[in-house]
Formats: structure tokens, sequence, C-alpha cells
């Protein structure tokens, strides 16, 4: 297939290839097994200017968009989902910067984190606010130039590991959704620590922990937006990043697809590779076959989120949720391509399949994004009434 | 401090077939690499100019699609680099190739030239220690460490079958690598960008004032008669078993055979 990507984009996607090929491959298997973060593989993202992809060149980065850091997040996912979830959840911590950061915020901390210097993450989730978002017991409150943060996020990916936290705290809790503000805190605040690092299923390359904050003292200069923003920030940060997990699926579903092809193509049964029955190759065919549909859905929203458009929340809902959705079938139906060898962890395919459960879940389960998507279509229609 | 590190431009032998028919090479369709030795000779360079400071220029010899590997050289961090192309080169051995080279990093200047210890086609290691030679300077080959560096001059660890020698040199100096020495980085995006740019200087026999009976196959007294891939040998017997039983057999075997 050739999509259409400019000169410098396949440079991206070539680089990022070669990175997950040469160094993200020969170790995944042990980075799972150990649970290890892959520092080694993250300096190598940050010489290789991975980090300032998507970030202006004002501030050392390449000043590209969504698209080459999908580019990007697609080739290291092809290769191990715990490396680009690590990868990506940098991103997500960077864009309530990028976004509604002022000029100062934005030469402070924009630099180290386009050079790789310093990793990046987001932190919304809760015990009690996972997809209920609005459901954030963590407070700041304001006492004089600092705010007073309180409070338990749970899930964080990069947690522990990342310098820098963008996080959502209450600041008035009578005013709803609308008494959320939005902070960057620096690893080291004082009163800031950091609690469980969760055992998962997979992605286990990443690391998630909780974030614990008790009467953490952060400069008042540290806030996104102004008082109030913090579900705003949050969402609008969703809404770009969500096509990056939608490259995820792209990614791993596409690894898997090319593992069961290779396996396929060796595996002799009935004194034929299986690669020649039909029942096989049907199977590889709607892979496929998915695998370049959903491609085709990132990419386009990919570049709609680049185009400047303002009502991005479907498209990007859409995007997450038909390539995770996929990437789970896939990875699946590599496992039962490959047999028993598929569901050994000599192949990668079981931890592909592992990993890309994920997918399904984080940055919005899936569910949410179809209630996304299906109020967006409510709201068009009565627009149009 | 002025580096230069020359580069090859090689088949990727990974994906060399030999053609059993005419025991040559079968080059069509073969992506060209540069040679895996000189990244680390690229790399050693690179990390020399972070720490003390100076260029590193990238030089290499070939026809001009070698322009390629030189600006990789250039995406990983070269700060310039020289292609040395002439039709007059064609069908240089180890020798010729030496002394073009050796005449085109006079004409570059350095301080300091860096090589891989061999190319991966030709496997001589023979092009490094004759260009010292020719440029009448100290060389060092095989170096996989480097313990200490100033304007004075090198402080190296040289390779050797049982161990490593400590050698020192004043500059300037030849130092031919191994791969122990360093891990090759990869290219940057910013790297690339220029490297897409980037002029690359092109010198002739002229521009290096070489002498026409000295480069190509004129200057080159090697001739090759025959090239052939050595016989592989099927024999082979596997042993198995515990550690012991696996001695064991093999003492068994080997007595068999008189060799012991």
């Amino acid at each position: 297939m050739n999509y259409f990507l400019t000169e410098e984009q396949q440079m991206i996607r070539d680089l990022a290839r070669q990175i997950a090929e040469e160094k993200v491959v020969p170790q995944r298997a042990e980075l799972d097994e150990k649970e290890e973060f892959p520092w080694e593989v993250m300096k190598t993202l940050a010489q290789s200017d991975m980090f300032g992809i998507f970030i202006p060149e004002e501030f050392g980065g390449l000043g590209m968009g969504s698209f080459e850091l999908c580019l990007a997040v697609e080739e290291l996912s092809r290769a191990c989902l715990g490396v680009s979830t690590s990868y990506a959840a940098n991103a997500l911590g960077t864009y309530p910067i990028l976004l509604f950061g002022t000029e100062e915020q934005k030469e402070r901390f924009l630099p180290d984190i386009a050079a790789g210097r310093r990793l990046v993450a987001f932190a919304l989730t809760e015990a009690n606010a996972g997809s209920d978002a609005a459901g954030v017991q963590t407070t700041a409150v304001k006492d004089g130039d600092h705010y007073v943060l309180n409070g338990t996020k749970q899930w964080i990916t990069n947690g522990g590991e990342a310098e820098i936290y963008t996080v959502i705290a209450i600041t008035d809790r009578t005013r709803g959704a609308r008494g959320a503000s939005a902070f960057i805190v620096e690893k080291g605040a004082p009163g800031f620590s950091f609690g469980k690092k969760e055992k998962k299923m997979g992605i286990r390359a990443s690391v998630t922990r909780e974030l614990i904050f008790e009467d953490c003292r952060i400069p008042k200069e540290n806030m996104l937006g102004r008082e109030g923003m913090g579900f705003i920030v949050a969402m609008k940060t969703l809404d770009q990043s969500r096509v990056g997990v939608g490259a995820q699926g792209v990614g791993v579903a596409q690894g898997a697809l090319d593992e069961a092809v290779k396996f396929a193509r060796q595996r002799v049964q009935f004194g034929k590779p299986i690669i020649s029955f039909q029942a096989v190759q049907h199977m590889l065919a709607d892979m496929a076959t998915q695998v370049e549909a959903a491609r085709a859905l990132v990419y386009a929203v990919a570049r709609y989120v680049d185009s400047g458009a303002k009502e991005i929340t479907k498209a990007s809902a859409m995007a997450k949720v038909f390539a995770t959705d996929m990437a789970m079938k896939v990875t699946t139906d590599a496992v039962q391509v490959m047999g028993g060898s598929g569901y050994m962890r000599e192949y990668p395919v079981e931890k592909m399949m592992r990993d890309a459960k994920i997918l399904q879940i984080y940055e919005g389960t899936n569910q949410i994004q179809r209630n996304v998507i299906g109020q967006a279509l409510v709201r068009e229609a009565a627009r149009k009434a | 401090m002025k580096i230069i590190v020359c580069i090859k431009q090689v088949p990727d032998t990974a994906e060399v077939r030999i053609n059993p028919e005419t025991n040559t090479l079968v080059r069509d369709g073969v992506p060209s690499i540069i040679n895996p030795y000189d990244l680390h000779a690229l790399e050693a360079g690179l990390r020399l100019k972070e720490q003390v400071g100076g260029t590193v220029t990238a030089l290499t010899m070939g026809p001009p699609q070698a322009e390629e590997a030189l600006r990789e050289a250039i995406s990983m961090g070269a700060d310039d680099a020289v292609l040395l192309t002439d039709r007059a080169f064609a069908g240089a051995d180890t020798l010729a190739t030496a002394y073009a080279l050796s005449r085109a990093a006079r004409k570059v200047g350095f301080d300091l030239i860096l090589c891989g210890k061999q190319a991966i086609d030709g496997d001589t290691a023979q092009v490094g220690p004759e260009m010292a030679e020719l440029l009448g300077i100290p060389h060092i080959a095989y170096v996989k460490g480097l313990v200490g560096f100033s304007v004075e001059g090198v402080r190296v660890q040289r390779l050797m079958e049982d161990g490593y020698d400590i050698v020192e040199s004043p500059l300037p100096v030849l130092l031919t690598v191994v791969k122990e020495l360093n891990e090759p980085r990869l290219p940057s995006l910013k790297g690339k960008m220029r490297a897409r740019k980037a002029e690359i200087r092109r010198l002739t026999r002229e521009d290096i004032g070489a002498e026409e009976e000295r480069v190509g196959l004129k200057g080159s007294p090697t001739q090759v008669r025959r090239i052939f891939a050595p016989e592989t040998r099927k024999e082979r017997k596997m042993l198995t078993g515990t550690a012991e039983e696996q001695v064991t057999r093999l003492v068994e075997e080997l007595k068999s055979l008189k060799c012991i």
C-alpha cells in the first residue's frame, strides 16, 4: 500500500521501524518477563529525536503533528506495546502543556521533553474516577502563591519514572465538572510520592503506578489554563491523544499478522505448509483487510486532527474504538493461526494478545468511546433539525 | 580537533549470496550498507567530538552512489563528508585505495583518522595501516578501548588474542577499531533532515593531486586469480545428554578419530 507519506514522514516511519527492530524486538520478551521499564529504548528514542516529533521547532522539536507521532507509535507498537505505551503516555502528558501552557510554561518544560531529557505522565484516573472522570477526589487548595494538593491518583502510566506530571485536581467541589483544574507537578515536589506499582496482564514493560499527594505544595505558576478548566484540559488532551491509541492498535495488529503469516508459511501439517490451506488463508485475509481498514481510518483521523479541525472528539473516538477492537481480534486470531505455538511464550503473539487488551480499556474504554460517538450523532442531528 | 572517519559502502552480507557456478558474489538487488566496523569508528569519532570538541568528517572512495553512505554518516552526527570519486579510481586494490585516501586526508586535514578494522566484503584489514604508512604517521590497529585522549596523544587498548595491550601514540595518529569499542548510535531525525540537504564535497584524482599510475587498476599490484566459496563440511555430529555424558562421548569420539 502507498499511504502517500511525505519524505519526512517516511523518514520518521523508517527510523522508528529501525529502532523497533534493532532495539526493541531483541529484548521485548525479557522486558515483558521482568516487568522492566525500557530505559535503554527510551534513551535511544531520545537520541533519535523521537520525543520531539510533535513539539514546535521553537521549543527544540520537529514541529510536526499527530500523524507523524502516530507513524512512530505504530512502528513501536508493532514490536512491543509496552514500549509504545511508555512512549505514547509521554505525549499524553505533554499535550496539556502544549495545548494550554503559557509561553513561560512551554519554555520551561518543552525543550527538555522534546530532547527526551525528562519523561512526562498524565494523571487523571483515581480509584473512584475512571470512566466517570468527574468523580475525581484529589483536591488542590490555594494557599497564597501555592496550591496544596491532597489525594491519590491510580494506574498512572510512567508513574515514578516520569519527572513531569500533568495532574487534574478539584479546586472547587461546589462547581462540579467546572471545579477541576490542571497542574504541572514535578518529581521531587514536597509531599509528592509514589505508591503501589501494579502487576499487569500485558504491556508489562510499561510502568503503572499510584501517585500520592500529601500536602504537596506547588507554585501557582504551575497551573495549566485557568482555575476550573481542568476537565476541558483533560478532554482536549484525550481528543488529541486517542488517535494515537488507534495507531497502537494498528501497530500491534500488524505485528501479530506478520508473525502469523511467517509461521503459517513454515508450519507443515498434512504434508503442506498450513498457509496453503484455505481455512488459514481466509483468516489471514480477514486479518490483513481489517488492519488496512483500521490504518486508513487512523491515518485519516490523524490528518484531520492536524488540519486544525475544532470538532475532533467523534472522529478520534472512532479511530480509537475501531482500531483497538480490531487489534484485539487480529492478535487473538494470530494466536489461533499459530495454534499451540501461538500460545507459548517462545513466540511473540501471546504477548501481543495480552498487550492488545489494554487498548480497549485505557484512555477511555471502548464503551465510553461509543457513548462519545453516540452523543456526537445526537448533537449533530439536533443541529440539523 | 579534526577527526576523519573513513567509511566504505559494502553489500549487506546478510543478504549476499554466492553464485555456485561462477563463485562470485551475487550483487544484484543487494542493499548497500556502511561497513559495520566503520560505524564503530564513526561512533568513536562522534564521542570524541562530544568530549573535546572539533569536527568529524566522513571520507569515502567509491562510485557516486557511495554518497548515500556519507549521508547516513551525517545523519548519525558527522559534520560533513567527502566523496572521493573518479573513473580513474576504478579497480583499485588496497594499496591504490589507501594511496588515494591518504591524499584526500592530506587535502582535508586531520589530527586523528579513524577506520574500521576491515571491510566485511574484502576482509583484508590493510587499508587503514597502509594509509598511515603513506601519510607517514603512526597507527594502532584493533583498538577496543580509548583510555585517554588529549591534544598530545591517545592511550588505547589494542585487542590481542590473549587480552589487550595498552598503546600510546602522539597525534596525529590513525586508529582502526573493533566492534568491542562501542555501540554505534542510530541516526536522529534532525540528523537525517540535515543529511538530506547537506552538500557532499566531491574530490577527483586531480583535486587530490594523486599520480595517475598509482590509482585505480593501474596502481594496483594485487591480481585476483579466483574467488571461491570454501566448501562446507557436511559431516557433523551432535552430542546430547548431560554435560558429563557429552564429555565422555566427546573423548571417545576424539580417540576413535585418533585426535587424542
